[in-house]
């Protein structure tokens, strides 16, 4: 999302230093406290109807990857009786995201007025109006509102990527507690210190093109610590619990890879060449991650398998993700292809090994593949490697930028997700009971069955 | 009168029926079942964790067949079910006390 470094390098215009966050006030005196004077100017602009047009588009993509993708994917890897409980998670905490978005998240996150941790001042959208405009890297804008709906769509994903973890025994009122507290205090201020100009993130100069570091890292380390939290499912790891449904599994992949062509190309904000490199990106890495997976099964004595493919594609997709707009479409299939790879040895060795319970391997897929993404979009955004970077680009700093990013995100989302997860516990009680845990939380939750 | 049980590997099913229609068998009964024999079963693997199933899907059929006719039942199934490897199924034969025909009432070796 932030493609500041280069073409902010040499000249950090005000306008520039309002990236993403700068949406025009047509009210100058309101523009004026937070915004200096070009800035103001620039926000007269008037928003491409091509632009919007897309990022519209690119919006109810992501919209797709959560329903039905990400309600697919994971639902299909659950068991049969937990089918209805994990979809309507996704779902009923996506909603919840999109509400709370509009209250208080988008301010939080890019508000007009914030310190390098989060940001304030633009509650119920008070300040966004039909006129507002967002700017995007160049000097285009696009409308406010289809900015804010954009964003939205990330918060809600990104909740709902964390329940991976904690499906199939964790109570639906706990997730409706947890998911308001962890936007409140995970998710909106890394997007700020990542994304907003002022952010801490954001002035170090790392690159997350469309959120490796605030959504993927940060899911899959929450996911990890409330499952920890949480304990281990009744009867794990003694009890078979296979994929109920691979098939419905394909079919949510198959949705999230095209969904996520609306994340990754339109994190740009514009319809214009780099959405395009985005979008080249987004098909090949994940090919390549898809395949190498596949590959790695053999190697390992194994079947090459449907969920392989399905996993390889999910972290082709994350490890692409910061790099997307950053990355040439080679450095995209090497990157690709060394996520999957990694990948597969953390869901498949790491986590027997270490014996923790989390479920749907956000952890294993999103964190992980998000670190291999965030650290090696410091590495292929070089020109040496095809990446867009110019000839000033210094790699070795430009990894230990992007190294300090996964560290600050890592710490903060571990430490934000326990105490959500423990001011959940205390106000609804974490667990279901063994007795819905068994018979499924489908009946027991939501009084339904997935399969009759 | 004979009473014919076979497991079968399911993929044998329609030559087995078709072979034993040729020599005269009237009618069976057919059902999806599972069990476990000398092949014990097989692995699945989901991202690294492994399941064994020990139980494998499999065909039973249920055939009753007057005495001249039970023999030649259980040899042209043994023939055509068989692929020569382990897991190719067993056949039962049971004394049968007593067949009737619902809609006619009638018994015996004509009621088959």
């Amino acid at each position: 999302m932030i493609r500041k470094l280069l073409c902010g390098a040499g000249a950090l215009g005000a306008s520039m230093a309002a990236a993403t966050v700068a949406w025009a006030q047509e009210a100058a005196e309101t523009a004026a406290a937070a915004v200096p004077a070009e800035a103001a100017e620039a926000a007269a602009a008037v928003p491409n109807p091509g632009n919007n047009a897309w990022m519209m588009t690119a919006t109810v993509l992501v919209l797709m990857m959560i329903l039905p993708g990400l309600a697919l994917f994971y639902g299909g890897l659950t068991r049969s009786k937990n089918m209805l409980s994990t979809m309507t998670q996704i779902g009923a905490t996506a909603a919840l995201a999109m509400l709370i978005w509009v209250m208080w998240g988008y301010s939080t996150a890019f508000g007009p007025e914030g310190n390098s941790f989060f940001a304030w001042g633009n509650a119920f959208l008070s300040q966004v109006t039909h006129e507002t405009t967002a700017a995007t890297f160049s000097d285009e804008v696009i409308s406010e509102y289809v900015f804010v709906s954009f964003q939205m769509t990330f918060a809600a994903i990104t909740a709902a990527l964390v329940l991976g973890g904690t499906v199939e025994r964790i109570k639906f009122s706990a997730v409706m507690v947890f998911a308001a507290i962890w936007l409140t205090i995970v998710y909106f201020p890394i997007a700020h210190m990542v994304w907003a100009s002022g952010g801490l993130i954001f002035e170090w100069g790392a690159l997350d093109f469309a959120g490796g570091t605030v959504v993927h890292i940060n899911a899959g380390v929450s996911a990890l610590v409330a499952a920890l939290i949480l304990g281990k499912r009744r009867g794990y790891p003694t009890e078979p619990m296979p994929p109920h449904s691979l098939t419905l599994t394909m079919v949510g992949t198959g949705l999230l890879w095209v969904g996520w062509f609306g994340f990754n190309a339109g994190s740009e904000l514009e319809a214009d060449g780099v959405a395009g490199l985005a979008m080249i990106n987004t098909f090949v890495a994940t090919a390549s991650a898809a395949l190498v997976w596949m590959l790695t099964e053999r190697l390992m004595g194994h079947k090459g398998s449907a969920l392989g493919f399905c996993s390889g594609v999910i972290a082709g997709l994350v490890a692409i993700t910061p790099a997307a707009g950053n990355s040439g479409p080679f450095g995209a299939i090497v990157l690709g292809a060394v996520a999957s790879v990694v990948c597969y040895f953390a869901v498949a060795k790491l986590k027997p090994a270490l014996g923790y319970d989390e479920s749907l391997d956000a952890f294993g897929i999103h964190a992980v593949g998000g670190i291999i993404g965030a650290i090696g979009t410091g590495i292929v955004y070089s020109p040496a490697l095809g990446g867009p970077g110019g000839d000033d680009f210094v790699m070795g700093a430009q990894v230990v930028t992007q190294i300090q990013a996964v560290l600050v995100a890592i710490v903060w989302a571990a430490v934000g997700t326990a105490i959500a997860v423990f001011i959940a516990k205390l106000v609804t009680g974490l667990r279901v009971s063994p007795e819905v845990e068994v018979e499924g939380l489908d009946l027991g939750e939501h009084g339904e069955r997935a399969y009759n | 009168m004979k009473f014919i049980i076979a497991i079968i590997k399911p993929f044998k099913l329609d030559e087995v029926r078709e072979a034993l229609g040729a020599i005269g068998v009237a009618g069976m009964t057919v059902s999806e079942v599972k069990g476990f024999g000398r092949q014990k079963g097989q692995t699945e693997i989901y991202r690294g964790a492994e399941y064994s199933t020990n139980m494998l899907p499999k065909v039973k059929l249920e055939i009753a067949a007057t005495d001249a006719l039970a023999d030649q039942v259980v040899e042209t199934i043994q023939q055509t079910a068989s692929t020569e490897s382990i897991g190719d199924g067993k056949i039962f034969v049971l004394d049968l006390a007593s067949a009737t025909r619902i809609r006619t009432g009638e018994a015996g070796d004509t009621a088959l």
